[in-house]
């Protein structure tokens, strides 16, 4: 099948509010169909947008969303791992459960999707899948042990799936955010945010359209030797 | 959906498969025709291949879903999609 801009079939997780809000309004002015989930509904409306309320770290939920792409679409193109939760502390602080927590939406929730993702997008040999990364994973972040990890688990992810992937003709790359002015990090202390910024080359907190510019180069079409990578945002 | 079904669906998809790939997929089409292991006609990747197409063939003609992932899956010893018999056992046991 070929690979047309104006005819992807696109699913973002995450898509209530922050990152992955702008990234489904992004590929809506791309005139794609995005097909966006998050636990609770949405008010964004637009045509080309479908919103399901999934968990995605429950297996059933997410088996029946990629169902559902593939019963109304036949196809899917693209699909943008961003749904993640955050939460600072001191590892001597943090209870089991909040471990549990993390890895279930973080990595559990991007390893369903991707799977499911994946077997829909072999059968037209043909699919980009991003996942998001933090750069509090080079940056060893102290109080941000149990995300970090999380997402260094994406990225180990991101790393062996491109290459399992690789003979379908799915590429699986990731883009390694900074923080960026969204909910994630309103509970997190300022000075915190201004060492991480301290801390790359281009001293500013990232915008949506930083992530989605490198998410574009990852989705096009001339892109099919670029596979397991992550881009760190910001100079990391 | 008899055994019969999934046999003939297995064997089906093991056609089109060693058609579109025969360098990947060299193999005799039986029963006892070996999925996975040192002495089988495909490779692991192969293996998947099939799987994914009899969930697809499955779904498609007998309107049933059929998630085949176990974690033995790929265990030389106790693998259930060892052999097109013992995946139409797994099967029929899990989905029939």
């Amino acid at each position: 099948m070929s690979f047309t801009a104006d005819a992807e079939v696109v699913v973002i997780t995450g898509t209530r509010k922050g990152i992955g809000r702008s990234l489904a309004e992004h590929f809506l002015k791309r005139g794609a169909t995005v097909i966006g989930c998050s636990r609770e509904p949405t008010d964004l409306r637009a045509g080309g947008y479908e919103h399901h309320c999934v968990d995605v770290s429950n297996e059933q939920q997410v088996r029946q969303l990629f169902a559902a792409v593939w019963k109304q679409h036949g196809r899917l193109d693209i699909l943008i791992n961003n749904a993640g939760i955050a939460a600072m502390n001191h590892a001597l602080l943090t209870p089991g459960s909040t471990v549990e927590r993390i890895f279930a939406t973080n990595f559990l929730g991007t390893f369903l999707c991707c799977r499911e993702g994946a077997r829909l997008m072999q059968r037209n040999r043909h699919g980009r899948i991003i996942n998001i990364g933090t750069v509090a994973v080079p940056m060893r972040l102290e109080g941000e042990l149990v995300y970090a990890a999380s997402k260094s688990a994406v990225i180990t992810l991101t790393q062996i799936l491109a290459r399992e992937l690789a003979p379908f003709n799915i590429t699986v790359n990731a883009v390694g955010v900074t923080p960026v002015e969204t909910d994630l990090i309103r509970s997190v202390p300022k000075e915190k945010i201004d060492r991480i910024i301290e801390g790359l080359a281009i001293k500013r907190l990232g915008r949506p359209e930083d992530v989605a510019n490198v998410i574009d180069f990852f989705v096009r079409r001339e892109s099919d030797y670029v596979t397991g990578q992550t881009v760190y945002l910001g100079g990391m | 959906m008899t055994r019969d079904d999934v046999v003939e669906v297995l064997l089906g998809c093991l056609s089109v498969l060693a058609q579109e790939e025969p360098d990947r997929f060299k193999l005799d089409l039986s029963e006892e025709t070996i999925l996975f292991g040192y002495d089988a006609g495909l490779d692991s990747l192969g293996l998947v291949m099939l799987l994914l197409s009899v969930e697809e063939a499955l779904h498609a003609r007998h309107g049933v879903s059929v998630p085949l992932m176990d974690e033995r899956a790929l265990s030389q010893r106790h693998s259930p999609f060892r052999t097109v018999r013992t995946l139409t056992d797994y099967i029929i046991a899990n989905f029939g």
